[in-house]
């Protein structure tokens, strides 16, 4: 190989789910991502500048091409795929520092949400008070008593005008943000405590009105909070039901401890699917598109839709874009330490098994851009995997006690876990280290969010306090 | 054949008589106020004996009873609010491993009130020089009588090698040498047999100290790694401080509370 010359290799660029781009052509062997990423946008015809990441068989290319070729021994006779996945446009500081811890709850924090634009925040706790803080000056706000048990599970609406909770006794009390006051009586009917709350997603349904609660009982209900009543009963788990999403094509997915993962149409509670593979409980549901439902029409501009028409269009768009012409991905961990890849609209049989973890599998999430799943695990680690694929990327190690809860950074880079460790931990996907370690609580944490705009991390626990961590 | 299998033989070939279970019956009726009449007759430990029977089976039938009762009856459970509140995804999980977990924020309540060395056992008794060592006679003539021989338990580290017997002042008996011991925690009432790392404190004196001496009151140092304790700044914490609450020379054993 003479100095002068520039050899060239024959490239062929796809994007994650594997359709070409343009023809193979030649580039020469000096081009690094730099380059790469001009050519991707010239040939999507982009008109604003996007930055995208390079993958060759599953590795980051960070380097020239001529580097990489000559490292790793690759032939420069046939056609090199390369994958491009685009980037967020912005950039999420990583949090490093305790901005306020605020006492207030009388018990353990269970839960914590963001509303989906990113200026409130709720918590429920085990002193059955739900309670909602003004990120401004970092101090309670609101105390919304009324609940019987300890508050397990709040949710937000996607359109951030409702928030609902389910209580260990089995009721579900609506709030009105603005006001923390109770929105009419508690919503009865679950017969034990609720385990998962999930919102239609707004870009079906443009003011939300119905959600859907799972509970201990077996039993996962559709409620209408103007009517007040539960519309649907989809019945039909023969134990509880650990986890519930409602998927953005208008399905209702339940994951529940009889190992099954059934799938529910929403207008009469029909059971469409029935998903089995696990082999023990399934403990967490997470969907490829989940991000984008649940901050609905927001995204990270700030922007604020006066009509619910106008949100319903801007959150249909931001769901297609999201979603792309490939069918919704559904990810599931579960007690028999491993985790399932479906695509439940294609088929029922699962696309992936992804096994590794050597303790049940707590918390299953995907990012924001649905490349990555990341899954926390009792065996004190966080895993990383291809979300398209599902194939194992990396292992975060570095905790020292089971992992709780996980939580993406709006643009995909980083991932935060809580543990039981009483420390908090930010990961970079990028370089796949540890980027942060947030000690500060004085016990286990319970709930991990980041806010959708990428500002602020809240984590609650056993000791009782919130904290808020910034960068 | 023995002799009770003729009667079967025989009903075998001809049947039970006429009036068996007639009498079957009448017998079984009799029996309680036979049973009765005996047992207001009889005197002495017979009485006493048919007593106690009577009363055991009175007791098991009314539990019997009352276990029917509880199984039909309708309470209403888990209504009150309770403790240690945890999320959704524990509630299902076995608590049993939870009781072993030391928690930080009972620490740090702990350390809110108390100072730092108070201990459980504030005052100890004071054990005298000549309690502690025993005189070992030693020489030809058994007239040197420099050495000592400790008479409690003591602590030696695991790389420990004896001085050769012309050097060594202090004889630490092996029958009394320790490892473990058994720790409480005074919050959570559970015991655990941890390792003993060193002992960080006799009150009698730092002689005893140095030489690893365990009486009552005497400060140990236990590996709690097995406990699955973490710092606040997330790291596990491995040693930490117990107090010995008995006499380990007489109990052979080291019984102690953990200090938080």
């Amino acid at each position: 190989m003479e100095d002068e010359t520039v050899n060239n290799v024959m490239c062929q660029f796809t994007d994650p789910e594997g359709t070409t781009l343009g023809a193979p052509l030649y580039l020469p062997q000096n081009a690094g991502p730099h380059q790469l990423q001009q050519i991707v946008n010239k040939l999507l015809n982009n008109e604003e500048k996007l930055p995208y990441a390079f993958y060759i068989s599953d590795q980051e290319l960070a380097v020239p091409l001529e580097t990489y070729l000559h490292k790793n021994k690759v032939s420069v006779e046939k056609v090199l795929a390369i994958v491009y996945q685009p980037q967020a446009i912005f950039r999420i500081r990583p949090v490093n520092r305790c901005s306020a811890s605020i006492a207030g709850h009388a018990e353990a924090v269970l839960s914590v949400a963001f509303s989906p634009d990113g200026r409130q925040l709720a918590s429920g706790s085990g002193d059955t008070t739900v309670r909602l803080w003004d990120l401004n000056t970092q101090t309670p706000m609101f105390t919304c008593t009324g609940h019987k048990n300890w508050v397990l599970c709040i949710a937000w609406s996607p359109d951030g005008k409702h928030l609902v909770s389910g209580s260990k006794a089995g009721e579900l009390q609506c709030w009105d943000p603005q006001t923390g006051k109770p929105s009419g009586n508690p919503l009865m009917g679950h017969k034990k405590w609720i385990t998962g709350i999930s919102w239609e997603p707004v870009h079906l349904n443009a003011p939300c009105r119905r959600f859907v609660s799972a509970s201990k009982d077996g039993d996962a209900r559709i409620w209408d909070i103007s009517l007040r009543k539960s519309v649907i009963c989809l019945s039909g788990h023969t134990l509880a039901i650990t986890c519930v999403k409602w998927g953005g094509d208008g399905v209702i997915y339940t994951g529940s401890q009889d190992c099954t993962i059934k799938m529910w149409e929403t207008s009469q509670g029909k059971l469409i699917r029935e998903l089995k593979g696990h082999g023990h409980w399934v403990n967490s549901l997470a969907l490829s598109t989940e991000y984008v439902l649940r901050t609905g029409a927001f995204d990270h501009t700030g922007k604020t839709h006066s009509s619910p028409e106008e949100m319903k269009k801007v959150a249909l768009e931001r769901y297609n874009k999201m979603k792309g012409n490939a069918p919704e991905r559904l990810v599931s961990g579960s007690d028999d330490f491993t985790m399932f890849l479906w695509e439940p609209a294609v088929s029922k049989h699962p696309k992936t098994r992804m096994t590794g973890h050597q303790q049940l599998v707590n918390h299953v999430y995907f990012s924001p851009d649905g490349n990555w799943v990341a899954s926390a695990s009792f065996d004190k680690s966080v895993k990383l995997w291809n979300g398209i694929t599902g194939k194992f990327v990396a292992a975060f190690r570095g905790h020292v006690g089971p992992v709780y809860q996980i939580s993406w950074s709006a643009d995909s880079r980083l991932l935060l876990s809580g543990s039981k460790d009483s420390t908090l931990k930010i990961w970079d996907i990028r370089t796949l280290k540890l980027k942060q370690d947030l000690p500060g609580h004085a016990d286990e944490v319970f709930a991990v969010d980041w806010s959708p705009d990428g500002e602020k991390v809240a984590s609650g626990g056993k000791d009782r306090v919130l904290k808020l961590w910034m960068g | 054949m023995p002799q009770g299998d003729y009667i079967e033989l025989h009903r075998k070939r001809h049947g039970y008589r006429l009036d068996h279970f007639e009498r079957k019956r009448k017998k079984e009726a009799r029996a309680v106020h036979k049973h009765s009449e005996r047992a207001q007759k009889t005197l002495g430990i017979k009485g006493k004996m048919i007593a106690k029977k009577n009363y055991a089976d009175k007791a098991l039938m009314k539990k019997t009873l009352a276990m029917h009762e509880e199984s039909t009856s309708r309470r209403k459970v888990d209504d009150d609010v309770h403790d240690g509140a945890v999320p959704a995804y524990l509630l299902d999980r076995e608590n049993t491993t939870r009781a072993k977990i030391l928690s930080n924020s009972i620490k740090q309540k702990r350390k809110e009130k108390a100072g730092k060395w108070e201990v459980p056992l504030p005052k100890v008794r004071p054990v005298a020089e000549d309690e502690m060592f025993k005189v070992i006679r030693s020489g030809k003539r058994k007239t040197k009588q420099w050495k000592r021989m400790v008479t409690k338990a003591t602590f030696v580290g695991p790389g420990f090698t004896r001085k050769p017997p012309k050097y060594e002042r202090f004889i630490r008996p092996s029958g009394l040498r320790f490892t473990k011991a058994h720790v409480t925690h005074p919050e959570l009432k559970c015991t655990f047999n941890l390792e003993i790392i060193a002992v960080k404190k006799n009150p009698n004196g730092p002689t005893y100290t140095s030489l690893g001496v365990i009486t009552k009151g005497t400060i140990i140092e236990v590996n709690v790694s097995e406990l699955g304790l973490v710092t606040p700044a997330g790291k596990v914490v491995w040693g930490k401080y117990a107090q010995v609450t008995n006499n380990p020379e007489n109990d052979g054993c080291i019984n102690a509370v953990l200090l938080v």
